[in-house]
Parts: structure tokens; C-alpha cells; sequence
């Protein structure tokens, strides 16, 4: 006959008076498969810590977020945030699903026409377009959304040297009851402003205005803002309309949708804080049949989702590197995931289990990543039940703004692969190698050779 | 180090539920814990606990007495034992 199995010894002190009035903590069922693949086998096969995607949930929720829009609103457009996640196989299973480009920035314009995105299919935003980037979305006929007035002024300007015409919509920002406003982004409603901007442009004839834009904040926990935003929108919108017979062909109500991560300082769970993305959509749509004498060509509806797509397709692996007390005794985990890994950890909780079987009695714990920076901690207050080195975690939620927002510091990024829909795994990023981080020195002669005793 | 003893008020459950008399706390174990802490009551040395624990469970000795100096570690800041 073996042996027992074995679990490290606990021991928790009990505290009264802390009940909890929700009760026992959520029970975090062991993650020892990512769409049927063993966690040690990705492992084994791509090294630890390993991003991991997968093709069939990124699918599933864009068709899922395009149904609950398209059965309230007939005409609706995505646009892939690629800010987001601009991994060229990420962006091509959105594209694959119908969904056009959004971009902020050059570096991403040239990603998604790399890809094989057409410019009419960019739309561009951003506080920062160079000379050289308006030109070359006038010249590809992207949608230039106008963040300020110096954009706007260099539009008319490279519009009559060029001679071409740009397709534009402005940004536009509104007081919608969530504070801080977010007013740095397009021209204010309320003030005017942006009634301003839009007249200069009809009034130019080298400036086709396509739509309007609006982006009202990220992570957005309540619909009502949208409402807010969208009937403020629709009222410019008319005003273009009756005012200027201007027929908008879009009016794009950007993204901001929460996802299923937690926020630090959140009490409940977010699947249980959230409303339901019916309810935004209810919000976003329901303005629009307000708009008047569009009759049978009713302007597009864009939405630019990112986090609520992608967010829950994303796991992160990672290995127990060593176990720790803290001075008052707590628990500590050193895994080799950490901030540089996971930026988004500053401000989610985000959901960590076991990849393997586990005793049910856990310990309260801190769990930190691998750099030696005081900064670098994952969960400060986690209750885990007992692991040992070498034993794997999983992260979830872990799709969006990671693999764009992580960074090369103090070690390398890893492997980034992904779970296809058919089967099978591939490698969409490789992990990196300190040729590869090193490629772009240049170290001059004079301090080439040094000498130590 | 020297030889550790268990308070000598300590009562432990069947069912891993451990209070101390003298200050009113409770803790609660798992299950090695509780077996460790009843060698300790029994008045087992860290030499005869390993011994008995790697006959009954899956477990290297070196794996065991890490984890065993690890859990000494909490109960000394319980002040569950004392040095004897």
C-alpha cells in the first residue's frame, strides 16, 4: 500500500469579531487545465512564466458582444483597441472576426496596415499624430479622430498642400457624472468647444467629417455614463444635421466596458459587482433612435472594445520560485511572474489559484514577483491553501493591456502562446533572449574594456 | 536550538481545533499540523517526528524538516511552544 499523501503543516489563528457578512471567502477551484492542456505540460513544453491566449474564448466573446449590440442597433462596427493587445495573432483573430483597427498611435497604424489592415478600416486616434502619420492616413483614407485644435489646424494645412481630401471625426468630451472628468482627451461639449471645432471643419472642403467619437473613461462600472454620453452625442449629431446637412456616417461610442477582473478596494467580486454588458449596451444604443431625419440610413454605431473582449482569454502561468515568512509570521510566495509582467496588478486583484490539487485548509498570504523592488507585489492579502517551490499558479484575466504594457526589466519577457480554436498550441511570442534585449546597444570603443582586481 | 515544549495547556480537537486556556485564542490545523503538534505533546523530539511522519506519508525527509522548521517558526510566534 503507498504512502499518504502529504501537505505542508498550517496553523491559522482565529480573530473574532471580523465575520464576514457575505460569508466563507470564494472557494478557487485548482486550474490544472487551460482548455483541456495540462498546466505542467505548457510548462514543460514553453518554460514558466508562459502567457497563455486562447483563440476560442477571444472569439466567443466578440460574437457574444456583437449579438447583445446588433439585436438592439442594426448597424454596429467593431474596432479592435489595438492599445489593448497588439499581438499580430491576436489582432488578426478580431480582424478574422470582422472587427476594424483602432489605433492611437503610429507605432500601432504601422502594426495593422503590416497586417494587412486598409486604411479606410483605421480609425486613429490619439493626442499625438506626427506630420508624417496625418499624412499617411489622408493619403490611406483612415478616420482621423481630432484630439485638439493644433491637430485640426495641421489637417487644413496638409489637406491644401496635398491637395487630397481627410476623412475626420472629432473626439468630443463630456461632463457624464464620473469624476475625475475625463477632459483631456477631444473638445468639451458643454463649453461649446467642441460645436466650434466642428463648424470650422464643415465649413473646409478638404475636411470630410465622417462621425463622432467619444471615449468616456476605462473600466466603466455603471451604464449610466454611456446614456449620458450618447444622448449628448446624438444631440450634435442633430445639430450637424439640421444646422449644417451634415450626415454623419459613424458615431463611434469607443470603449471603456469593464471586464471580470476585481479592482483593488472593490469588496465583491466583479462578476458580482458588474452589471451585465446587456445593460451598456441598453445604454449606448437606446440614445441613438433619437437621432432625426436620418430615415433609412442611420449613421454606424463603433465600438472600440478592448479589456471586455480579451480580458478572460488571457492566463498567466507561473512557478512558486520560494516560500517566506513575513516579520509577523505571514506567508509569503516568490513566483517568477511579476510587475514587470503584469502592470495591471496595480490596480487589479487579480484572480490566482493553485495549478494543482491542494489541501482545502488555507493561510492568508502575500504573493510577490521576482524583481528586487519593494514595488514588486502581486496580491498583498491572498488565502491560499499550502503549495511548495516549484509548484505552478495560474493568473487569470490577464488579456489585456499585459502583453502591451509589460516591460523589459531586470529580466526577460517570456513566451507568449496561443490555444487555437481547431486544437493544437502555437508560439505567438517568443520569449526573449538577452541578444535579442541587446541588439540595439552600442557600446562605445573607449568603454569597451575595463579591468577588475 | 534548544529542546522545544509545547504549553502545556494547550488543548487540541479531533478535528484540528486547538485553544490555549491561558489567553482564550484559538487556532485551527490542518492535518499535519495536527499530527506534528500531537507528537509534540507526546513529547517527541524533531528527529523521532520526522522519522514517524516519512514512514506514514509521501514525503522526502529534507521536504519534511524544512516545512517542520518552518511550522516550529509559527507556533514559537503564537507562543504556542517554549524553549524547554
Amino acid at each position: 500500500m503507498g504512502k499518504k499523501q502529504y501537505e505542508r503543516p498550517i496553523i491559522n489563528k482565529q480573530y473574532s469579531g471580523f465575520m464576514n457578512k457575505f460569508g466563507n471567502a470564494t472557494v478557487s477551484q485548482p486550474k490544472t487545465e487551460i482548455e483541456n492542456i495540462p498546466v505542467k505540460d505548457l510548462v514543460a513544453q514553453y518554460g514558466s512564466p508562459l502567457f497563455v491566449m486562447s483563440e476560442r474564448v477571444m472569439r466567443e466573446n466578440q460574437r457574444n458582444v456583437a449579438r447583445i449590440f446588433r439585436t438592439r442597433y442594426p448597424k454596429v462596427q467593431f474596432a479592435w483597441s489595438y492599445k489593448t493587445n497588439y499581438m499580430n495573432a491576436v489582432c488578426s483573430v478580431f480582424h478574422q472576426e470582422g472587427s476594424w483597427a483602432e489605433v492611437v498611435s503610429e507605432f500601432e497604424y504601422d502594426r495593422a496596415r503590416r497586417l494587412g489592415v486598409q486604411g479606410e478600416h483605421i480609425i486613429f486616434n490619439g493626442p499625438d499624430k506626427s506630420t508624417e502619420g496625418l499624412e499617411r492616413a489622408i493619403r490611406e483614407k483612415a478616420k482621423i479622430h481630432i484630439d485638439h485644435y493644433d491637430e485640426l489646424y495641421e489637417l487644413i494645412e496638409i489637406t491644401e498642400r496635398l491637395g487630397l481630401t481627410a476623412q475626420v471625426a472629432i473626439r468630443v468630451n463630456y461632463d457624464v457624472g464620473v469624476y475625475p472628468k475625463w477632459d483631456r482627451f477631444g473638445f468639451n461639449y458643454e463649453n461649446g468647444e467642441a460645436r466650434e471645432a466642428l463648424k470650422r471643419i464643415v465649413v473646409n472642403k478638404k475636411l470630410k467629417l465622417v462621425g463622432l467619437h467619444s471615449h468616456i473613461g476605462t473600466y466603466m462600472m455603471s451604464p449610466e455614463p454611456y446614456r449620458i454620453a450618447m444622448t449628448k452625442m446624438v444631440a450634435l449629431a442633430n445639430w450637424l444635421k439640421s444646422q449644417h446637412h451634415v450626415h454623419l456616417e459613424y458615431l463611434d461610442a469607443g470603449g471603456g466596458l469593464p471586464s471580470h477582473n476585481t479592482l483593488k478596494g472593490q469588496y465583491l467580486q466583479a462578476e458580482e459587482a458588474l452589471p451585465a454588458l446587456d445593460q451598456y449596451a441598453d445604454a449606448i444604443t437606446g440614445p441613438l433612435f433619437e437621432l432625426e431625419s436620418y430615415g433609412d440610413s442611420m449613421p454606424t454605431l463603433i465600438l472600440e472594445s478592448g479589456r471586455a473582449l480579451i480580458d478572460n482569454a488571457g492566463f498567466l502561468i507561473s512557478t512558486i520560485s520560494a516560500l517566506k515568512r513575513l516579520s509577523d509570521g505571514k506567508r509569503a510566495y516568490i513566483i517568477d511572474a511579476g510587475i514587470n509582467l503584469l502592470f495591471t496588478s496595480f490596480w487589479y486583484k487579480h484572480k490566482l489559484v493553485p495549478a494543482q490539487a491542494t489541501g482545502v485548509i488555507k493561510e492568508n498570504a502575500s504573493v510577490f514577483g521576482p524583481l528586487c523592488m519593494n514595488i514588486d507585489c502581486i496580491h498583498e492579502d491572498i488565502s491560499l491553501p499550502a503549495m511548495k517551490k516549484g509548484e505552478h499558479v495560474v493568473l487569470f484575466n490577464v488579456g489585456a493591456y499585459t502583453m502591451t504594457q509589460w516591460m523589459q526589466f531586470i529580466t526577460l519577457r517570456p513566451s507568449v502562446v496561443m490555444i487555437m480554436e481547431k486544437g493544437g498550441v502555437e508560439v505567438i511570442r517568443k520569449g526573449e533572449s538577452l541578444d535579442y534585449v541587446m541588439q540595439l546597444e552600442q557600446t562605445p570603443d573607449s568603454l569597451k574594456k575595463f579591468s577588475l582586481v | 536550538m534548544g529542546k522545544q515544549k509545547i504549553s502545556s495547556s494547550l488543548a487540541l480537537s479531533e478535528n484540528g481545533f486547538l485553544f490555549l486556556p491561558t489567553t482564550g485564542e484559538t487556532f485551527t490545523v490542518n492535518e499535519m499540523g495536527k499530527l506534528i503538534l500531537k507528537y509534540l505533546q507526546e513529547g517527541k523530539d524533531q528527529q523521532s517526528i520526522v522519522d514517524a511522519i516519512t514512514e506514514e506519508y509521501d514525503v522526502e525527509a529534507e521536504d519534511l524538516q524544512r516545512d517542520y522548521l518552518d511550522f516550529m517558526g509559527q507556533l514559537k510566534q503564537f507562543q504556542l511552544v517554549v524553549e524547554g
